[in-house]
């Protein structure tokens, strides 16, 4: 902001935060309350001001921090500054046998569990080129997408309670610990299950599972047209969303940005469809997309993908096939509990993998799947022996947020607010 | 995923295009790789970019790798994508040691791929690598003050001392 000569009012020298003496302006009004409806008497405000949003903040998600530059309330500029809850995971995995790093990298995304650990086991049984069997890739999906269910509701919620709509948090949290409890019932677990190993799951469903997720189908529809009753038609939900944090289809890409965030401008791109992981290939599905891409065209994206999820879960209670659950590859996998008691050899194994873990032998793999916020990889080296040597998750939370810059500058504070919402970051992936 | 001979194929125009640009290749589970000299990185980036018949225009992520005890010891690995194809190659520069002092340096591919911005402070951060031109080269995840690159593989593990009231004088430097 570059001042003018000074030339202080006279009647109160040295005050020079009052224009209205500078100005050839007609003085409206004599208080100050009124004078700040002049155009000039505003100038003041348009200095940059640099403020601090975060790193505890309610609509942060996490601790994240922003670095932002306010001309009154517009933003001009934003800087995401990230690292406060960085743990080392990537750096402690290696130092863990191939089946322990299973719990450490499903607590990096912590809304998105059974997804950071298909990135993970995938991966592994792509080195290993092992097999899983059918049984497995159905119970796999099924919990999949019962978790791009709950991290979306999640998101629902706090989406909702930061743009006022406060009885969406209770009810999104409602839906959700029904899922929680699911997963409880097929893993014993509610969060950070360990449920999926490398060749398979850990464990069959427990009878009457398959009937309370068609329980849970059949009510969450409703659910999601209640929700949708509640905001998609909201006079406030679409003033605040409708048109806000438009980005380019072609700058998301070259930003990498990938999720409900990419289809939202209309971009079909879903891993789960072109390139068909696990057995998403059997599945009848679509791939929700947008046409413009602002705050509107996310939340409607996410809405119609719960949709889709629950009839994948549907379809994948239907054809889950009969038969094992897990691998039978004794070098990889546990052997059933019930042998050790009889068989020598299995005794050994179950020593064997539960002392020093299976070996990989030396290779690295990428494989990607497709999380509730994009696409969630997982690089792993392994050199030969039990531990991996390297392990990378590319997490899409991460990625995404450098597009959080072009998406809130040039508008309001509030926007800004909206937009991260949108945007859906996890702070336990971004730091990792 | 180009197969193996797609995967020679585009090593030798690469090295046509950009002679010496490509190290060796290899193949496995399915997925090829390019292991490439470091200072003509933006070369084979911006020639598999723009290429006709390439096209990969999409890196879904940059993350480096310690290779200790093999030589050349770092690697930059990006994985490219062609997304109408649904491709995935990945390019790996070749980074050795330069020595306890230095460390060792690769253009930054952020003018390419702005999305690389992030990752490569990420690998700066975590691996010492430096990026000639990268717009904003400082750490991401680590505290800003940090001494030291901890994904190295000869960093240890459990070396940062966890402050309780009953250690806390022992603990050097405690107090800032």
């Amino acid at each position: 902001m570059t001042e003018g000569p000074s030339t202080a009012s006279p009647h109160r020298p040295g005050l020079s935060r009052d224009r209205v003496a500078q100005t050839e302006a007609e003085v409206i009004g004599t208080s100050a309350i009124e004078r700040t409806a002049a155009p000039d008497a505003l100038e003041s405000e348009q200095e940059l001001f640099t403020i601090n949003m975060g790193p505890h903040h309610p609509a942060t998600h996490g601790v994240l921090r922003l670095l932002v530059s306010l001309q009154g309330e517009v933003v001009r500029d934003l800087k995401p500054i990230v690292g406060y809850v960085h743990t080392g995971i990537e750096k402690s995995c290696e130092d863990k046998s191939y089946w322990k790093v299973i719990p450490f990298v499903e607590r990096m995304d912590y809304l998105a569990y059974f997804f950071n650990m298909e990135a993970f086991c995938g991966c592994v049984e792509r080195l290993l080129e092992l097999e899983i069997p059918p049984r497995a890739n159905y119970l796999r999906v099924l919990h999949l997408e019962l978790n791009r269910i709950h991290s979306h509701l999640v998101w629902l919620g706090t989406t909702g309670l930061e743009l006022g709509a406060m009885s969406m948090f209770f009810y999104c949290f409602r839906d959700r610990d029904r899922i929680l409890d699911l997963f409880e019932m097929s893993s014993g677990q509610r969060m950070h299950t360990r449920y999926f190993q490398v060749g398979g799951v850990f464990e069959d469903v427990p009878a009457g599972f398959a009937r309370r997720v068609l329980d849970f189908c059949a009510e969450f529809r409703t659910r999601i047209d209640q929700y949708e009753a509640l905001l998609t038609n909201n006079e406030i939900f679409l003033q605040r969303t409708k048109g806000i944090g438009i980005v380019p289809r072609q700058r998301l890409i070259d930003l990498g940005v990938t999720g409900p965030l990419l289809r939202a401008t209309g971009e079909p791109w879903d891993l789960r469809k072109v390139d068909p992981y696990l057995a998403y290939g059997d599945f009848d599905f679509k791939v929700p997309v947008g046409t413009v891409g602002d705050g509107w065209d996310r939340y409607r994206v996410r809405m119609a993908e719960m949709r889709e999820s629950v009839g994948i879960i549907e379809q994948a209670i239907e054809g889950l096939p009969e038969g094992p659950w897990i691998a039978d590859d004794r070098k990889v996998v546990l052997p059933p509990r019930d042998e050790l008691s009889t068989s020598m050899e299995a005794l050994i194994h179950h020593f064997k993998l539960v002392t020093e873990g299976f070996r990989v032998p030396p290779g690295e793999a990428y494989y990607a799947v497709e999380s509730p916020r994009g696409e969630l990889g997982c690089f792993v080296l392994a050199d030969g022996s039990a531990k991996p040597a390297r392990v990378h998750i590319r997490d899409p939370s991460f990625v995404n947020l450098q597009a959080l810059r072009d998406m809130s500058v040039d508008g309001y504070v509030a926007d800004l607010i909206q937009n991260l919402a949108m945007l859906d970051p996890i702070l336990g992936g971004i730091d990792r | 995923m180009p197969d193996s001979p797609g995967l020679e194929l585009i090593a030798g125009e690469l090295n046509e295009a950009h002679p010496g640009s490509v190290l060796s290749t290899y193949h496995e589970h399915g997925q090829g790789c390019l292991v490439v000299d470091p200072e003509q990185v933006l070369d084979v980036l911006g020639w598999l970019r723009e290429a006709p018949g390439q096209e990969y225009r999409f890196l879904s992520s940059l993350h480096g790798v310690d290779y200790l005890p093999a030589e050349p010891r770092f690697g930059v690995v990006y994985e490219l994508l062609n997304m109408p194809r649904v491709e995935r190659l990945r390019i790996r520069a070749a980074l050795p040691d330069p020595g306890a002092e230095a460390l060792p340096e690769l253009p930054s591919s952020v003018e390419l791929f702005p999305t690389a911005e992030f990752q490569e402070r990420e690998v700066y951060d975590f691996f010492g690598i430096v990026f000639r031109g990268h717009p904003d080269l400082r750490r991401i995840l680590m505290p800003e003050e940090y001494v030291g690159w901890p994904q190295r593989r000869d960093f240890p593990i459990g070396g940062e001392p966890v402050i309780f009231t009953h250690n806390e004088r022992q603990v050097p430097r405690w107090y800032e």
